[in-house]
């Protein structure tokens, strides 16, 4: 066993030493704070590499599965004790790579992003601190250390969505992200408890003993509840509640998009590359539990587990790539887009398997932090400007942006080959179409390759091509000035290298991971499952058929994109969208939201609303009557006792006060201070006592 | 006559020497050596009475005397004690200057 697998606590711990040092750092210690953050991180990215390749050393030994584990004592109670472990094995492997290696690139980033803001020192131990606990989720060997890690990111994510909390708007996002995660935490709590009770381990892997291995799933398995379900159903079910708020699935996405309100590198790294992506790491973690127990051959997964997940992906994929099209805040377009790649990861994983699914959330994970610091950026360049109407022409301003964010477009609308999206979504569309109980998904699937070329083709088209609208800085989202004119620069700047070299590497990852998971060549999938990965350009012939599907959708949706923005470009700001003037009613639908929001305000909220004044009205009439009776009755009491000092007591005393200072003036006279006097009088009172004895004794 | 009574002279003597000095002395440590004369006053009877008693046989009188002039020294290591302190704060070992406790 290599060392590093036996010490893979290490990777989460170091980010989560530095965020305690850096807490402890006084404000103006920013370069301190930063050099801590990003060295940790650092640190961690060498480590995870180390682990990397300790789990590629396990395949060649013919291991099966290269999993380290290190199991742990937590506490002791009477005579059970709760275990915590850590976990090595290539899907944890790979995620640790992946999170450190984008996380370093943002951290990066962010020392450019945030050079002028006066709070960076909080800014990077709340940073430090949310890479640990992604870090520790990606390790954790036990469902409550891993929920642990689960809820210190909530908070990470809380902090830093709200990291501007002097913008109402950002620290109302922040809540509404913490509250409606929350409500999937509650399902994975649930099921945690439900397994605890069940198999009465939170252990994954325990030597056979743990709650992802054969003995416990066959008795999940096998224990009915009730319609037919099993308990490893109803577990499967209930984490897969908490994967859905985590990683904003339908109809839990809306914290998502409005979770924007924070500093750009906090989009990148917490709502597009790691954060999001827990949620389908869960799923992958405990897959074995979704298959419900049953051994079943990748592709064939029919539980009713993996066909919600796959519902709930394929719905969602489709359902935010419409929403996306009708934004016009770079960012939101960008985060419903996030939302509808981890459907498309929910599809993978419910109709492929773990190797599908974690295959498009490690490229999307690239590309997404690639086009969330290229939209970073580009408001940066633009000074804090996010609205695409007000852009334009880009190209030439930004170039290095410009080239890096086609990198990304172009990966993330699956344009053939090069790019690495193409590939990851390929597959699983594949796995879509030949999953069993339906076609649906595929359908959905299809749709929404289409809407996410044309909505990519979109923002491009407005962002970067054109000319240059934005000579009057409007205030961000809101109020349309009048005075706007095309044509000047306004000061519009490429970023520096601090900001621009992170993007160039993204965008070298992004062309380079493709070819890990090719039909010809799918070394991920092998990976995953540990065995090793041959070359076969037959597979790749079975193949094409699907692949022509593919780059087909995705011309039509690049042509349709540049059909409607790019062949004349926006004249001014305030012109309408060319997709508003032609369907008015569905675009302005589809830009609020398909009021999802309203209807959650409407339901949810206002039964919340309902509740609360239920509950305030008893307090105030139940609990407060009886408070204001007892404190009635303790004012009469009072009263009372107050009456009868005045009028008794108070007169006695200060009679015994008068006559008590009448009797100490004339007592004080007797004590002078001087000791002398004190033993005269002593020894007059001795000579008093001596001669009424010496006359008693002569007259008694 | 009493074989107690010569002692019991010495000591009345002693004692009204002794109480003399403390009261009409300025000098504190002159007072606290007229105290000390009132003590061994005290000491002497009980001597006296002791082995000129019923029951001379049980060292008890003895034992008191000794402990009464252990008790002695202790009390004149804090009379000294005091009395430095007061000559620190005033300058001065006249009782005369200490009489801020009047009331």
């Amino acid at each position: 066993m290599h060392a590093i697998a036996t010490h893979i606590w290490l990777i989460p711990l170091l980010p989560l030493l530095a965020a305690g040092v850096v807490a402890l750092l006084p404000k103006r210690a920013s370069t301190a704070a930063i050099g801590l953050a990003t060295g940790s991180m650092g640190l961690a990215l060498v480590l995870s590499l180390a682990a990397f390749l300790a789990t590629l050393g396990g395949h060649a030994d013919g291991a099966a599965h290269a999993t380290h584990i290190g199991n742990f004592d937590w506490f002791r109670l009477g005579t059970g004790s709760v275990r915590l472990g850590f976990l090595l094995d290539p899907l944890g492997a790979v995620m640790l790579v992946m999170v450190s290696f984008v996380g370093l690139l943002i951290f990066i980033f962010s020392i450019g992003y945030m050079a002028h803001d006066p709070n960076r020192t909080r800014f990077f131990c709340f940073l430090a601190l949310f890479a640990s606990a992604m870090l520790g989720v990606v390790v954790a060997n036990s469902l409550l250390l891993l929920f642990a890690c689960w809820e210190v990111m909530g908070v990470a994510s809380y902090l830093l969505i709200g990291f501007w909390y002097h913008k109402p708007s950002a620290a109302v996002a922040a809540k509404k992200a913490f509250l409606v995660t929350r409500i999937g935490d509650i399902g994975l709590f649930l099921g945690m408890l439900w397994m605890y009770h069940a198999t009465g381990t939170l252990l994954f892997f325990d030597d056979g003993r743990g709650c992802l291995e054969a003995d416990a799933l066959t008795q999940l398995g096998g224990t009915a509840v009730r319609g037919g379900l099993t308990a490893a159903t109803g577990i499967a079910l209930l984490l897969l509640v908490g994967a859905i708020g985590k990683s904003g699935q339908v109809p839990l996405h809306v914290w998502l998009p409005d979770a924007m309100e924070g500093p750009t590198p906090v989009s990148a790294l917490i709502h597009a590359a790691t954060m999001v992506a827990a949620g389908v790491f869960l799923v992958a973690r405990v897959f074995p539990l979704m298959t419900g127990g049953v051994d079943t051959p990748v592709g064939e997964g029919t539980s009713v587990a993996l066909q919600a997940v796959a519902g709930v992906g394929a719905l969602t994929a489709v359902f935010a790539a419409c929403l996306a099209v009708a934004q016009q805040d770079i960012k939101r377009i960008l985060a419903y887009s996030t939302v509808s790649q981890l459907g498309y990861m929910f599809l993978g994983l419910g109709t492929g398997g773990v190797a599908v699914g974690m295959f498009h959330l490690i490229t999307h994970a690239f590309f997404k932090a690639l086009l969330f610091l290229g939209a970073g950026s580009v408001i940066h360049g633009c000074h804090e400007q996010q609205d695409i109407r007000w852009m334009g022409g880009l190209r030439r301003l930004m170039p290095v942006t410009y080239a890096t964010y086609a990198v990304g477009m172009m990966a993330l609308a699956g344009v053939p080959l090069f790019f690495s999206g193409f590939w990851s979504k390929d597959e699983i569309l594949h796995a879509a179409w030949s999953w069993a109980p339906s076609r649906w998904p595929f359908v959905l699937g299809v749709v929404g390759a289409f809407l996410t070329a044309f909505y990519m083709t979109r923002q491009m088209a407005e962002v970067f091509f054109g000319q240059y609208r934005g000579g009057v800085r409007p205030h961000v989202g809101h109020g349309i000035p009048e005075a706007t004119h095309g044509g000047t620069a306004g000061g519009v700047h490429e970023s520096p290298g601090v900001m621009t070299v992170p993007l160039v590497l993204l965008a070298g990852s992004t062309l380079v991971l493709g070819w890990l998971g090719t039909p010809a060549w799918p070394w991920f999938e092998a990976y995953l499952n540990g065995h090793s990965a041959h070359l076969d350009f037959g597979r790749l012939a079975a193949a094409w058929p699907m692949m022509l599907v593919s780059v087909v959708v995705v011309a039509l949706g690049i042509g349709t994109g540049w059909w409607v923005y790019g062949r004349r470009s926006r004249v001014g700001a305030t012109a309408p969208d060319p997709l508003e003037s032609q369907f008015p009613r569905i675009f302005r639908g589809l830009q609020a939201r398909l009021y999802v929001d309203e209807l959650y305000d409407a339901t949810v909220v206002r039964l919340h609303h309902v509740v609360s004044m239920v509950c305030g009205w008893m307090d105030e009439l139940v609990l407060g009557g009886l408070v204001t009776l007892v404190g009635l009755g303790s004012r009469l009491a009072a009263f009372s006792a107050r009456s009868l000092d005045e009028l008794l007591v108070n007169l006695g005393f200060d009679a015994g006060c008068a006559s008590t200072r009448w009797g100490g003036r004339g007592f004080s006279w007797l004590q002078n201070g001087s000791a002398q006097r004190y033993l005269g009088g002593l020894g007059l009172g001795l000579a008093t006592l001596a001669i009424l004895v010496l006359w008693g004794w002569r007259h008694g | 006559m009493n074989p107690a009574q010569p002692y019991l002279f010495l000591a009345a003597a002693l004692f009204i020497i002794g109480m003399a000095g403390a009261l009409a002395r300025r000098n504190a440590i002159l007072a606290l050596v007229g105290i000390e004369l009132m003590l061994n006053a005290a000491n002497l009877s009980f001597v006296a009475f002791w082995r000129h008693g019923p029951h001379p046989d049980p060292q008890t009188g003895l034992m008191f005397a000794l402990f009464s002039i252990a008790i002695a020294g202790a009390e004149a290591a804090v009379g000294l004690a005091l009395i430095i302190a007061l000559f620190r704060h005033r300058r001065s070992v006249s009782l005369e200057a200490a009489e801020s406790l009047k009331g």
